[in-house]
């Protein structure tokens, strides 16, 4: 260890360098908040996920070619899975991927292949009504901002988490007749579907 | 700012309003049904909040948003052969071109 230091590093006595060594070997503490920032680690990561999952959120209405809305979708996703588990659901964040990122969004972007013809018109990506709705929509933002802000909600100042094992008993005890009724509505649709999508034909 | 409610329900207030504007403002059909996709994704966020910050929600509010998952699956698995099957029909996404019923 002696060696490895630096020839200009001021010599340092045997017993307090290996006391300091030892020191150092039990423990090394991560500081409660990040140095620079001052924040937690918590509210960095929160911070950086919110903005993520809303500029690629804003990237999805506001970019012209489709393909990449439903690639910046995705993006959107995956930062609010990560909320989730900032918010201690991590079933609800890996149900997020498997069925927003694996399922839908894949769904959609075979869809938009399927119906973005190459002839098609491109020309105006927005409706000529949407100087109107951009305005109604930072009203509506600005507007839940300031009520959620104001109501008491009577929450607690700690997150609670939930663990796996407990909403997995109350999936399958309490609320058994919701989950067959969903099993059956995705049968539904899924039939729905494929009555609507199949090619009206010489059989039909 | 993690640890408070009000945080994820303005975060999650702002992506409603995003994915409402989006809906009124995109001119094709599977852009909206993606705004649509991101308000239910919005009001999912608020539900798991609740869930985290309020303990008699705890374990309900993961429930709810499970099942808000497989019904918004439900919902974009008709809403695309839906768009899919106008598409064959008109050879258009547009939806102000859909005026069929106008003329």
């Amino acid at each position: 260890m002696g060696t490895a230091r630096p020839a200009g590093a001021p010599p340092v006595t045997h017993t307090t360098g290996s006391a300091r060594g030892a020191e150092g070997a039990e423990e090394v503490p991560i500081p409660g908040t990040v140095p620079i920032l001052g924040m937690s680690w918590g509210d960095v990561l929160f911070a950086i996920l919110a903005a993520v999952m809303l500029g690629s959120a804003l990237l999805v209405v506001m970019l012209r070619d489709i393909i990449r809305c439903g690639l910046a979708m995705i993006v959107a996703f995956g930062a609010l899975a990560g909320i989730y588990v900032l918010l201690g659901a991590p079933l609800v964040a890996a149900a997020q991927v498997l069925v927003y990122i694996g399922a839908i969004a894949v769904l959609i972007l075979f869809a938009v292949m399927l119906t973005q013809a190459k002839n098609a018109p491109v020309r105006l990506v927005f409706q000529a009504q949407a100087l109107p709705a951009a305005i109604a929509a930072i009203v509506l933002a600005v507007m839940i901002a300031l009520t959620a802000s104001a109501t008491d909600w009577g929450a607690v100042t700690k997150r609670i988490a939930t663990g796996t094992d407990a909403l997995a008993r109350l999936l399958f005890t309490s609320y058994i007749l919701p989950f067959e009724i969903v099993s059956v509505l995705l049968l539904m649709a899924v039939i729905g579907g494929i009555f609507l999508a199949k090619r009206e034909g010489r059989d039909a | 700012m993690s640890q408070s409610l009000d945080a994820y329900l303005v975060v999650s207030g702002i992506l409603f309003a995003i994915g409402t504007f989006g809906f009124l403002a995109r001119r094709n059909a599977i852009s909206m049904l993606m705004s649509i996709e991101l308000m239910l994704n919005a009001v999912n966020l608020s539900i798991v909040a609740f869930g985290a910050f309020i303990p008699a929600l705890n374990g309900t509010a993961s429930v709810i948003a499970l099942m808000v998952m497989a019904v918004a699956a439900a919902e974009a698995t008709v809403g695309l052969a839906i768009v899919m099957a106008i598409y064959r029909n008109r050879r258009t996404p547009l939806v102000d071109e859909y005026d069929t019923m106008r003329q």
